[in-house]
């Protein structure tokens, strides 16, 4: 391509330019497709011979294989018999794995070879057709295009026009509206859990009750309301648990927390002492990033990690951020102790748990 | 099928068969579809042969291994959040509560023969369907394979890309097991942060508070039905515009703009690319045997209260959890809502603006090269520096933010302190693509230079002579044409598209602001860039006659071209026995 003025607006018939034919300033020209070489199994009869028994035996071995999964299908037991092991692998899995993915490769390994050794290999040049259709047939198309507008009236008879646009805008409303009732609103879910005022703080594996001489100077107790687990009331019967299932999920998504136990005095901020009791604090698990539960503690800083996106937290001063990309602090949830010396909620969190939205402010 | 044709012709002739054999199945077809038409632009289509080009195939068979495997689990997999109590082989388990989900998965590795088999061929085939697809990505722009007339497909290959992407985290969030439940929780608060609907969106895409007991449900149609049908799609769409516009070539001997050389379809490509298909699935079957991926059974069920530390996603999700991890936590309070900076902006934007970007991409390269030709020819990556460079920054830019993703493992592995990673990588994001843009851009300018020097000066032939004075200089060879032409066919700077700024007369050409821009930016883009050698230049090189004489003392690359000067007669190079 020599320098200078050149039409920018392509050809029409958008084809390229063979730069060698174009400019006589081309250092090198074109030498053209070499010479096919021949391949020895081209000129050599045994090596043809030899590539055809490779190739044969490839698919031979493939067919063998494919029928040695059917039988080890039905010899090995199935993973659920844990005790068939081959070398530390699950024996059933090995030995399909291994039969199928080996009768599979072989088979493409086979087609290959075959392409590549005895297949004519031969390159052949073809051209390159236009992509853009030819300048008529493109005129043609555009005033046969322009000829249907205008035998439609689209572009005169606007009353009509406009009003398909209506008709066709307006459909696309019953598509979203159909949509709503994939759930209910928000209201006040985000805002509230079930933690209320008497309600005990049980831990989250065995939902028992707990006191707060149960929780050592520096432990870390995950913790749960106690509507989460079936309870022995005062008379000996068994109160069943509020929330099972899907709703369990729901409302443990939410209302999850930890009990920390520090020295009083290591907390810095005074109503975090007051909400809690003799330095036990219980705050949320659900981190306010983007939710995921926050279980890693550091127990000489009083920090929390979240093992996700390592948001940390200091739980000596109202669970506000240190480090990461979190940027609300823990809620804390206000604590004290019953007639019967256990763990209870005083009241709901304060604010919303976990992640942020609009909505909160 | 000389049999046949002898059949044909020896069959009565009728009207009605067109002349054609009853029972021959070509007759029978062309007599109803064309099948001849057919043929003719498919059978002997050539398809030019570089490694590079598998790269696409790789994306497209595993995309048909994850639609067979997929279809085997689909006969057992239970899309239902439901509770039950496990009772089944896996012992560990039992007694548990778990969704039918999470249970049905557990069936298919320990109760279905060749379950766990097919489950994990799927995940390691969706693994390498988007690594396959990425990287053909990557080939298509470093060659320059998008340009014009391939915009739309490369437009087609950005929606694949994505698809494949948000179908391949649909697809292991399925199982509800405690990993899949933790990165559902996590595109819950993504979702959350969206302003003004975000919470709406939430509650109606789990059908209330997360985790609901729809969700699973909603995501398999997804999963198994939407997103495959809108890939299989736009797969064709893909397939039909590369068999229209025929595959793009590297330059080389007889190769040019207007013809395509290569195998043709029927028989080369068919068995290469149809064993191809054999040898993807054969190696994501021998990984399925081997190597074990997303062991459900070991994270357990899925249960808002928990988490495992160093959980981790999918390799393709890394960059977009490595941005949530190093994103300040910015966040910002008006007038009673909450805007989630630090959510948003990984969540949703970083994977906006990259796929923006690469969108937008052959359209701003064509705009500030003002080149509007077809090109059916692969750049060398050298020869476009600062292409090469601006995807060599993206690369890093995507690797920081994938590296980012894995920075408690980096942490806790090489024990470096997790917070200086973290702040390291904040910087690096921004610092180390320019870094690697002026680099790679350089390099490929170098190797320009390299490329110049070879073609004019011939390559080193690693034999020194000395000189009657006793210097030293090692004699050059000229390249083979063949060499010399792949080199030499690169083009020449493109023409701008816009005059000058000033004409000649230094009168300043009227023009729009955007085009003075390009104008800068078109001097920016081939600023550096070594010029093509002259066909005269070239001449002039193997003619030419050092002052210094032929030999050398140092060192230089001015070498000894003409053979008549070394006067040896294995390196007699003026009658190369390579032309």
């Amino acid at each position: 391509m020599t320098e200078g003025p050149h039409p920018t607006d392509g050809h029409p018939d958008g084809a390229g330019h063979d730069l060698a034919a174009l400019s006589p300033e081309e250092p090198i020209p074109n030498p053209g497709l070499p010479p096919h070489e021949p391949r020895p199994t081209d000129v050599d009869a045994a090596q043809e011979r030899r590539a055809e028994r490779q190739v044969a035996g490839m698919f031979i071995l493939a067919a063998l294989l494919a029928l040695a999964f059917c039988v080890l299908y039905f010899v090995i037991p199935p993973p659920s018999d844990q005790s068939a092991t081959f070398m530390g692998y699950g024996a059933s899995n090995l030995a399909l794995g291994l039969t199928l993915g080996l009768a599979l490769l072989l088979t493409g390994a086979a087609a290959i070879q075959w392409a590549k050794k005895l297949m004519g290999n031969q390159d052949i040049i073809e051209a390159r057709h236009s992509t853009a259709s030819p300048p008529n047939v493109r005129e043609e198309q555009v005033a046969a295009f322009k000829l249907g507008v205008a035998e439609s009236g689209f572009g005169r008879r606007t009353l009509i026009r406009n009003s398909m646009f209506a008709a066709l805008g307006m459909l696309g409303l019953p598509a979203i509206v159909l949509l709503r009732d994939l759930g209910p609103l928000p209201g006040n879910l985000t805002s509230i859990t079930v933690w209320k005022r008497g309600i005990r703080v049980v831990n989250d594996v065995s939902g028992t009750p707990l006191r707060p001489s149960d929780i050592a100077e520096g432990q870390l107790v995950n913790a749960e309301p106690a509507l989460f687990f079936d309870e022995v009331g005062p008379n000996g019967k068994v109160i069943k648990a509020k929330y099972t299932g899907t709703a369990l999920n729901d409302q443990k998504a939410k209302a999850a927390v930890i009990l920390v136990r520090m020295l009083p005095t290591d907390i810095k901020s005074a109503q975090e002492r007051a909400w809690g009791v003799n330095g036990i604090v219980c705050f949320s698990k659900i981190c306010t990033h983007v939710g995921c539960p926050i279980s890693l503690y550091e127990q000489q800083t009083h920090q929390l990690l979240c093992p996700c996106h390592q948001s940390t937290f200091d739980l000596t001063e109202d669970g506000k951020v240190v480090f990461g990309p979190a940027a609300r602090p823990l809620p804390q949830l206000p604590i004290m102790v019953d007639k019967e010396g256990y763990l209870v909620a005083r009241s709901d969190f304060h604010q919303p748990v976990g992640p942020s939205f609009w909505e909160r402010g | 099928m000389a049999t046949t044709d002898e059949s044909a012709t020896r069959a009565p002739r009728t009207a009605a068969s067109n002349g054609k054999g009853k029972g021959n199945p070509v007759s029978w077809l062309d007599d109803r579809i064309g099948l001849a038409y057919q043929g003719k632009i498919l059978l002997r289509k050539v398809f030019p042969d570089h490694w590079s080009f598998m790269l696409g195939e790789i994306a497209l068979w595993s995309f048909v291994i994850l639609l067979l495997t997929g279809t085997f689990l689909s006969l057992w997999f239970v899309p239902s959040m439901s509770e039950i109590v496990y009772h089944g082989p896996y012992h560990q388990l039992n007694g548990i509560h778990m969704s039918e989900a999470y249970a049905s998965t557990l069936h298919i590795s320990f109760d279905v023969r060749g379950g766990l088999l097919m489950r994990q061929i799927h995940h390691w085939s969706a693994n390498i369907f988007i690594a396959a697809m990425t990287i053909h990505m990557l080939r298509i722009f470093f060659t320059g394979a998008f340009r014009k007339p391939r915009e739309i497909n490369w437009l087609i290959g950005l929606g694949l890309l994505m698809l494949g992407i948000l179908e391949g985290f649909a697809g292991y969030s399925l199982p509800d097991d405690l990993l899949s439940g933790t990165g559902l929780r996590i595109a819950d608060g993504i979702i959350r942060s969206i302003p003004v609907v975000g919470t709406y969106l939430e509650f109606f895409i789990f059908g209330g508070q997360f985790p609901g007991d729809v969700f699973i449900s909603r995501l398999y149609i997804v999963h198994v039905l939407l997103i495959p049908g809108i890939l299989l799609a736009l797969i064709s769409a893909h397939m039909i515009l590369l068999f229209y516009q025929k595959h793009t070539q590297w330059p080389g001997p007889g190769h040019t703009n207007e013809n395509v050389v290569g195998a043709p379809f029927f028989p080369i490509y068919t068995a290469k690319a149809g064993g191809f298909f054999f040898m993807v699935f054969g190696v994501t079957a021998l990984l399925g045997a081997v190597l074990q991926i997303n062991p459900i059974w070991m994270y357990g069920p899925y249960d808002p209260s928990q988490v495992t530390a160093g959980s981790q996603p999918d390799w393709y999700m890394g960059w977009l959890e490595g941005a949530l991890r190093i994103m300040p936590n910015w966040e910002t309070h008006i007038g009673g809502f909450t805007i989630s900076w630090n959510v948003l902006i990984p969540g949703a934007a970083v994977m906006g603006v990259l796929f923006t970007l690469l969108a937008i991409y052959p359209f701003l390269e064509r705009w500030i090269t003002g080149d509007n030709r077809d090109h059916h020819i692969l750049d060398r990556p050298r020869n476009q520096p600062t292409r090469t460079g601006l995807g060599v920054a993206g690369v890093t830019a995507y690797g920081l933010l994938w590296l980012a993703g894995g920075n408690d493992i980096i942490a806790t592995h090489f024990h470096v302190s997790l917070n200086a990673i973290t702040w390291f990588m904040r910087f690096a994001v921004f610092v180390g693509p320019v870094i690697t843009f002026i680099i790679a851009r350089r390099w490929a300018i170098s190797l320009q230079r390299s490329d110049e020097h070879l073609l004019l000066h011939g390559y080193e032939t690693g034999v020194i002579i000395r000189s009657p004075e006793g210097g030293y200089s090692e004699i050059h060879a000229p390249l083979s044409q063949e060499s010399a032409y792949q080199i030499a066919s690169r083009e020449r700077r493109p023409p701008v598209g816009v005059p000058e700024l000033e004409d000649e007369y230094g009168v300043r050409a009227r023009g729009t602001a955007a085009e003075r821009v390009r104008g800068r930016l078109h001097e920016l883009w081939f600023g550096d860039e070594i010029p093509k050698p002259t066909a005269a230049e070239l001449e002039e090189a193997h003619h030419h006659e050092s002052p210094e004489g032929p030999l050398l003392e140092d060192g230089g690359h001015h070498g000894i071209e003409s053979g008549g000067q070394i006067g040896g007669e294995e390196f007699d190079l003026e009658e190369s026995s390579e032309r």
